[in-house]
């Protein structure tokens, strides 16, 4: 059967393309210059995200710099509390997957638990699912270390559901079934528009797992003190059991839950924030703005631009844009990827299936929005808080990127109460961060199964002829086959940059998938020839732009910036008094500096420099997405996809002929 | 699968349905040209316009903070107004629809 190894032979070529993309070695100073917004709350531990932070201040590119002293802080969890902590949202979990497994009979209970869960409960479970450590942990930590930008950053990621809430949300519960494949084969010849629907989903889940599990893995590393390779198989196990056993039920629940920590965690580290504020919002930032220990690391941030700041001064500039997200262009293009690619990711529109109704549908992305947009709100007294009350200095002695703030915070105002509070509140925001990346994974996994399940396996390959029983099992292997893939690739990513993946999946999830969906939505004329199309450009733009693109390794660009180090350094040594000798950390930047600058050779792909100067492929990729989809159709106009038009139509607008969550 | 069939053609072309469809599509596109216009106005205000955005308006807090969190509201406005519209008038304009044709 062609079909058949057609599929094989994609999908084997799809992994191939994510290891290659992981297979790219993390030099922090790969991108001189470039900011790396998008990439540093996509994953918070890697360090990566630390040395691409580094990487802006040429003399301290070496290690992480060792602060003064009196600024240097460590963070040191208590084992026992933190490891009890996990320990019961551990059995938690598993107490919901044993309920859910009994619950789990056909392959509607399975992908979208039978359509039996409420506006409100679906709205908790977005926002659990969507939510990741990146989010909790890198964007505060981006606000500690470079105020306003940081803030600017989030707002991205709400306004997104903007364009879940108007465009995809309830037509997709209307016209789909359980997967992507469903919504689009609708009216086009099923089979070829299932396999490449499936195939766009499994690269977009692909690159989003494997950021969050190499993510997972430094995070816990870092957090407990347990080996990167241990990290990731627990998660990857307790991961692969939720989504085998408890399907959608289960990963629903476990991310409802760890949504409602995650709320409570930073709910309750605001309001002590806060209250150390007098809760005088006015007063909390005229703190910034006089914090010594601020004004002197915004100084000498914008000094690197040349700009001499000091005091006050110093201190109002960190609540102005411009001190990290320094490209327009390429915040544009990152816009561009959230706004329209959030609309276009699998585990996302998965979540829609789950729900009885359109209106349902859509009081669930009402729910969620308010729960994101809050968080990010909290997020902001997070991060000024622990600039204020951590000094940006003391937060980076702990964690260049800044990613450790929130957890800093928490355990020394915990401590302010009583040094056993912070033990426990910092315990209890590792507990969080450790269910935020269990929560996420399995959704991912989730949707990847269903788009090798339900599309390929039970539609191509099996014509859609395939009992429950069957079709159950078939959704079981395949989760635990990709969940254990997903372990794998975390495990050889290990020392790997993956950050660059996140933007990444979003960039394809807006490119390849969104416009086919809305033109399959809203275009009459639309049909086999350009969904297909839509899809192959899309996301082979995404893919290619981000290959040549400031995100990958270019040694002679590293050279290049190693040897300006060099010269400075020896400049700076050369007018101490004779005797002198540079201070430790100059030392170490010289020293590193020197081997660098000895670097030759080009990128993966042969590239003396990036041929796109952007890191976010949005603003070129989306738009070819979208011709590629439209010329596509035009070249080959089908007449029955026309036909079906109204048929789709009626249906997405007003439920008519819906699937029925109780099966056939 | 004993699912009902409906005459699709005749259903696009019922007048409550082309009412609801006019009436959908203008809100929907309306509103969330609307929202992207307003939260790209930040990353291209923040990059262009810098002075406006270190404009101080209570204490130190400057517009440019104003503005970031006036995207928060805005969102939610859109949301809860879409939520109170879709409510009242298109899922009454769909119930109707629904009702006419004795489904």
């Amino acid at each position: 059967m062609t079909m058949k190894k057609i599929i094989i032979a994609a999908t084997l070529t799809l992994s191939i393309a994510a290891a290659a993309f992981a297979e790219e070695p993390s030099k922090a100073t790969a991108a001189p210059g470039a900011a790396s917004a998008v990439t540093a709350p996509a994953d918070p531990a890697a360090p990566a995200v630390a040395t691409a932070a580094v990487a802006q201040a040429p003399t301290t590119a070496a290690t992480p710099a060792p602060g003064k002293p009196s600024q240097k802080r460590e963070l040191k969890t208590n084992k026992v509390i933190t490891i009890g902590m996990f320990a019961v949202i551990i059995a938690i979990t598993m107490g919901v997957v044993v309920w859910a497994a009994s619950q789990t009979k056909t392959a509607s209970d399975f992908y979208a638990a039978g359509g039996g869960i409420t506006g409100t409960q679906n709205g908790w479970a977005i926002a659990g699912d969507y939510m990741s450590a990146a989010s909790f942990l890198g964007i505060s930590g981006l606000i500690s270390l470079y105020g306003y930008d940081g803030f600017m950053y989030s707002v991205g990621w709400l306004v997104a559901y903007i364009t879940v809430l108007l465009i995809v949300a309830e037509p997709c519960r209307n016209a789909g079934k359980y997967t992507l494949g469903d919504i689009l084969s609708f009216r086009t010849n099923p089979k070829p528009v299932r396999a490449f629907a499936a195939i766009s989903t499994v690269a977009v889940s692909t690159f989003y797992l494997t950021a969050q599990m190499v993510g997972a893995g430094k995070l816990m590393a870092l957090l407990i003190g347990v080996p990167y390779k241990t990290s990731i198989i627990g998660v990857g196990v307790l991961m692969v059991g939720y989504v085998v056993f408890g399907g959608m039920v289960a990963t629903t629940w476990v991310q409802i839950i760890k949504a409602g920590l995650l709320m409570s965690g930073a709910f309750l580290l605001s309001v002590l924030v806060m209250a150390k504020a007098g809760f005088n919002p006015i007063g909390f930032f005229a703190t910034i703005v006089n914090s010594p220990d601020i004004q002197d690391h915004v100084s000498k941030l914008v000094l690197k631009d040349g700009v001499i700041l000091s005091g006050v001064e110093a201190g109002q500039r960190f609540l102005e844009p411009g001190l990290y997200l320094k490209n327009p262009l390429d915040q544009i293009s990152l816009g561009m990827a959230l706004v329209l690619g959030t609309a276009g990711m699998p585990h996302i529109l998965m979540r829609f299936f789950t729900v009885p109704t359109a209106q349902a549908a859509r009081k669930s992305v009402i729910i969620a929005m308010f729960i994101i947009g809050g968080f990010y709100v909290l997020t902001t007294l997070l991060g000024f808080g622990a600039a204020i009350n951590l000094t940006p200095q003391g937060i980076i002695s702990v964690d260049p990127g800044g990613n450790m703030a929130t957890l800093m915070l928490a355990q020394q105002l915990g401590a302010d109460i009583a040094p056993i509070f912070g033990d426990l509140f910092l315990a209890f925001l590792c507990a969080v961060a450790f269910a935020t990346i269990l929560a996420v994974v399995s959704g991912l996994v989730l949707a990847a199964s269903a788009a090798i399940a339900h599309d390929i396996y039970v539609n191509v390959i099996k014509d859609g002829h395939a009992d429950q029983k069957e079709q159950v099992y078939a959704a079981r292997i395949t989760s635990f086959v990709v969940g254990a893939i997903g372990i794998v690739i975390g495990i050889a990513a290990e020392k790997q940059n993956v950050a660059h993946l996140v933007a990444l999946a979003f960039a394809v999830a807006a490119s390849g998938n969104l416009p086919v969906v809305v033109l399959s939505l809203f275009w009459r004329k639309f049909n086999t020839a350009g969904v297909i199309s839509g899809l192959l450009v899309g996301t082979i733009a995404s893919i290619g732009l981000v290959m040549v693109s400031p995100n990958m390794t270019y040694p002679k660009v590293i050279a290049a910036g190693a040897k300006k180090i060099v010269v400075a350094m020896e400049t700076k040594q050369a007018a101490l008094p004779a005797g002198a000798v540079l201070e430790e950390k100059d030392a170490k930047a010289l020293a590193k500096a020197r081997v660098d600058s000895t670097l030759d050779g080009t990128s993966m792909l042969g590239l003396d420099k990036p041929l796109f100067t952007l890191k976010n492929p949005g603003i070129i990729s989306i738009p070819l997405g979208f011709l590629a989809a439209i010329l596509g159709c035009l070249a080959f106009p089908n007449r029955r996809s026309e036909e079906m038009f109204d048929e789709v139509y009626v249906r997405q607008n007003t439920g008519l002929g819906m699937a029925k969550a109780v099966d056939h | 699968m004993a699912e009902k069939q409906y005459d699709w053609a005749a259903i696009a072309k019922n007048p409550k349905f082309v009412e609801l469809h006019h009436k959908k599509t203008a809100f929907l596109f309306g509103w969330w040209a609307f929202s992207c216009v307003y939260y790209f106005l930040l990353p291209i205000g923040a990059a262009y316009t810098p002075g406006i955005f270190k404009i101080k308006m209570l204490g130190v807090i400057n517009f440019g903070y104003v503005f970031a969190l006036s995207q928060f509201f805005v969102s939610w406005g859109i949301a809860l107004y879409y939520a109170h519209v879709a409510n009242k008038d298109f899922d009454r304009l769909t119930r109707e629809l629904i009702d006419e044709l004795h489904l």
